[in-house]
């Protein structure tokens, strides 16, 4: 086979090695990574399905009811429960990185990261015990 | 204490392949042996012509930045016996052309690295006869994390985004950016984000994640990344809502 590279002065041929299709397989993390991607179709989903919970219940009491049989179907509630499951992954992520993304001071002195990320928690505990008071009895 | 492992090295040599390939070699296994060492064992007898970048020995000059058994390390500081009993991979760095052998271009890296001017930027600087620049001991805790980066360009190993568009400016350019601008001494942070607010600067990190694992030195420029998106988008609301002068 008759070598055809061609040399520049100083630097011979340099070695590109492409990225494959497939690098998000390749570690934990990368899938971590596109997983998280993906969770912003869920987060659009839930937006959405917010919206035509309010319009049903602006349309009336028969609207309403259509509505709360149609997402009792299997596939809505699947979707649903998948949709929470995503959102839940997609706030912890966020939890998780707010002590590296926001340091605060306090009185000159640096609030420690584990309070910043648990206030974030405990927001999330707060809220949805919030809801599950109005939804179970409030 | 006759232990031995076998190293598969990468080898491209351009004068003879057009490819990488690997040769095994097997080398001593002694307790206190990292895969510096194999390497330099197989350059002083089995093999002169492999081709590597080292140079401290002890994680401090970040040139001996290779990727072993799939995973950015410093060969410094990676031990032959975390591998039990091999075989073990050695390539070079990815996202970088390879030169030789285990040696990549990094030209790329320093001419990035330019463009976050990672040094101390005055509007005005102090007379000799007003004395140091002084700093308290809160003021350097603001930055040190970010100051421990040794240039070994582990992250950009390990960061996809950069892979997949090598404009990225990239994790480490951007972690020595937030060291200056986290600096009390340092008037230089406008500057910068004009470089980093570009659509190849922060914004072209989508929080893989990575860079933060791999670095040897527990910079986490993921972080730094974040807060400095988070620092660009406050300012941008400020702008909006309180514009200058008004």
């Amino acid at each position: 086979m008759r070598d055809t590279r061609s040399y520049t002065a100083y630097h011979p041929q340099w070695l590109r090695r492409p990225v494959s299709t497939y690098w998000w397989l390749e570690r934990p993390t990368y899938i971590a990574f596109i997983l998280r991607e993906i969770s912003s179709v869920f987060v659009a989903w839930s937006v959405v399905f917010l919206l035509l919970l309010v319009r049903a219940v602006d349309q009336g009491d028969e609207t309403y009811r259509q509505f709360l049989s149609w997402s009792a179907t299997p596939a809505v509630a699947a979707i649903n429960v998948l949709s929470l499951l995503f959102v839940l992954f997609h706030a912890m992520t966020w939890f998780n990185l707010a002590p590296a993304a926001m340091v605060v001071h306090v009185g000159g002195r640096k609030v420690p990261g584990l309070l910043i990320a648990g206030s974030n928690y405990g927001g999330l505990v707060v809220a949805s015990a919030l809801v599950g008071w109005l939804l179970l009895g409030g | 204490m006759n232990k031995r492992i076998t190293l598969q090295v990468a080898r491209y040599r351009p004068e003879r392949e057009s490819e990488q390939t690997y040769e095994r070699f097997e080398v001593p296994c002694p307790r206190d042996w990292v895969i510096l060492d194999g390497l330099n064992y197989i350059k002083d007898h089995l093999d002169g012509t492999l081709s590597y970048r080292w140079s401290c020995r002890m994680g401090v000059c970040g040139s001996c930045g290779m990727t072993v058994n799939g995973e950015p390390k410093l060969t410094c500081a990676t031990f032959l016996s975390e591998y039990g009993s091999g075989p073990v991979r050695v390539e070079p760095l990815r996202n970088f052309p390879v030169i030789r052998d285990l040696i990549v271009d990094i030209g790329d890296f320093m001419r990035k690295l330019v463009k976050v001017k990672p040094w101390i930027v005055r509007m005005v600087e102090e007379p000799l006869s007003a004395g140091e620049y002084r700093q308290t001991p809160q003021e350097l805790d603001e930055y040190k994390q970010f100051s421990m980066c040794i240039n070994c360009m582990l992250c950009y190993s390990a960061c996809p985004i950069y892979g997949l568009d090598p404009k990225f400016i990239g994790p480490a350019a951007i972690a020595l950016a937030q060291r200056y601008n986290l600096d009390s001494r340092d008037e230089g942070s406008g500057a910068r984000m004009e470089v980093l607010s570009e659509h190849e600067g922060i914004w072209g990190c989508t929080f893989v994640g990575e860079c933060t694992k791999v670095c040897p030195k527990n910079v986490d420029p993921a972080g730094a990344i974040q807060r400095y998106k988070l620092n660009a988008a406050v300012e941008t609301l400020t702008s909006f809502f309180a514009p200058r002068g008004a």
